[in-house]
């Protein structure tokens, strides 16, 4: 935390002079860490404007940028990803990257930002990682059957308000991978747990409900995501505060849907039989 | 990319094999620690149930079958999930930080093999008869065997420190049997972790008592 007598700006603003490891790579060498300071960064700037502070130094002195994945700047697209001294999304509990503020750190603390780690997830260059194992799992069953064209009357279809909650909790979910990343098995249950729950509860997930969740696990383990045991970092580090209970109702479904699978009828009489 | 996802069984499903057969393991000891507090109410007690025991030999066969299936099944996916966990976490962070995850979590695969060792020693101890007792027979002298064997220091110590590991495993383990067959919530989460830690300590502290006594010299 900013202690009273650190350094002011023109605008009589708290600054943190800064130690930064950041991690370098380059698409298929093995990577390293590079250490830079940085100096005069205000208290009130995001994580990620502490890094454009530090790429723009990077330009003047003729560098080689920082690459790092970003978008919205509100957490909500779930883009940025950064392990920020071994906790994805940082210190600060419930929040995305863009949304830590460099007021949780002190002056002169030493950084350490890394990229995701996991096998799933291969760096693209220093930060930013290939997180399209996540568009594989949704492509799998991460969807609804519906006519389109002309929109139904909303109360023809009627949904307990519980019901349509837990879903939207679970539909919290924005795709980041920080439950992959602080995952020690590198494990994404949470993800396809939030999916799962998000679209199996509904009325209008039903139809497609048993083949949907056997394709995404079996998409997710094919990805080379680890196996859950019950850690909980995931629920710990993530950004919209999903629970475990998506997990155990992945597990649930996934345990009906196969005896639903193996006793399932072909309609026919078996061959020889009367 | 797995070299060989066609045949690799499914990651929930190596779970449920390991919740079941580690349920059918922790029910075991239960009735194993309940069995052996017998030898507090004296020789007769504990010879009388050894006896009656042995004297059924359909169901001692049952039970060793199914729990030598349940052994082996917990032993597979349990290598297989930390093999493959291992290999999917790609190093971890240079810096690794932990939140939430307990020390009985990430402990699981250590005192697993602490375990397995102990259990082989415990085979040779007291049902092959073959280790640390000194070559005497006891036949059905169940009583003056487990004296024997636990007023030696070091096998009694190596006994009570595997019951404090399988403490650590039990307290972990039961709480994920409820979360892998999907039945904990957020309501539940704190209640089942407090059962579990309660029947590890059961279960250690039943088994540690009779070492423990032996040592003591309340059991002679």
């Amino acid at each position: 935390m900013v202690k009273e007598h650190d350094n002011l700006d023109s605008h009589g603003e708290q600054t943190l002079s800064l130690r930064l490891r950041v991690w370098r790579q380059s698409r298929g060498a093995a990577g390293h860490f590079e250490d830079h300071a940085l100096a005069a960064v205000p208290t009130s700037a995001s994580f990620l404007e502490m890094m454009d502070m530090l790429n723009e130094q990077l330009i003047k002195e003729g560098k080689d940028t920082f690459a790092f994945d970003h978008d919205c700047r509100e957490g909500i697209c779930g883009m940025c990803s950064m392990t920020i001294n071994g906790m994805p999304h940082g210190p600060l509990p419930g929040v995305t990257t863009c949304q830590l503020h460099m007021r949780n750190f002190r002056d002169g603390e030493m950084i350490t930002v890394e990229p995701w780690r996991a096998k799933a997830f291969p760096v693209i260059k220093d930060l930013a990682v290939n997180r399209s194992a996540f568009d594989k799992v949704i492509q799998a069953g991460g969807f609804i059957t519906v006519r389109t064209g002309s929109a139904t009357e909303a109360n023809n279809t009627l949904i307990p308000k519980s019901v349509a909650d837990e879903a939207m909790d679970a539909a919290e979910c924005i795709g980041c991978g920080a439950c992959v990343a602080s995952c020690k098995n590198g494990s994404a249950m949470l993800f396809v747990g939030a999916k799962i729950n998000h679209l199996n509860i509904l009325p209008q997930g039903q139809p497609e409900r048993e083949r949907r969740t056997l394709a995404m696990v079996k998409t997710m383990d094919d990805a080379g995501f680890g196996n859950c045991t019950n850690y909980g970092e995931c629920q710990a580090h993530c950004p919209k505060s999903i629970t475990l209970d998506v997990i155990a109702k992945l597990n649930r479904d996934y345990l009906r849907a196969r005896v639903k699978e193996f006793f399932s009828s072909t309609g026919k009489p078996r061959k020889g039989g009367d | 990319m797995s070299a060989c996802s066609c045949c690799r069984p499914a990651s929930i499903g190596k779970k449920i094999v390991m919740a079941l057969s580690g349920l059918v393991l922790a029910g075991f000891v239960l009735g194993h620690m309940s069995g052996n507090l017998l030898m507090f109410k004296g020789p007769e007690a504990i010879n009388a149930y050894a006896a009656w025991l042995h004297a059924n030999p359909g169901m001692l066969w049952g039970a060793r079958v199914v729990l030598i299936l349940s052994t082996v099944a917990h032993i597979w996916t349990g290598v297989l999930l930390t093999l493959e966990n291992r290999a999917a976490r790609a190093g971890g962070p240079a810096v690794e930080a932990t939140r939430r995850a307990t020390l009985s979590s990430r402990t699981m695969p250590y005192s697993g093999v602490v375990i397995l060792a102990f259990l082989v020693f415990h085979l040779l101890h007291y049902t092959f008869r073959t280790v640390a007792l000194g070559g005497q027979e006891f036949g059905d002298k169940v009583y003056e065997m487990v004296v024997a064997g636990f007023s030696q220091p070091a096998v009694a110590g190596f006994y009570i420190i595997s019951m404090i590991l399988l403490c650590l495993h039990l307290s972990h383990g039961i709480s994920s049997v409820f979360q892998t067959l999907g039945l904990r919530n957020e309501r539940w989460r704190g209640r089942l972790d407090a059962v579990a830690t309660a029947y590890g300590w059961l279960i250690a502290l039943g088994f540690i008592s009779i070492p423990l006594a032996v040592l003591l010299g309340c059991i002679k």
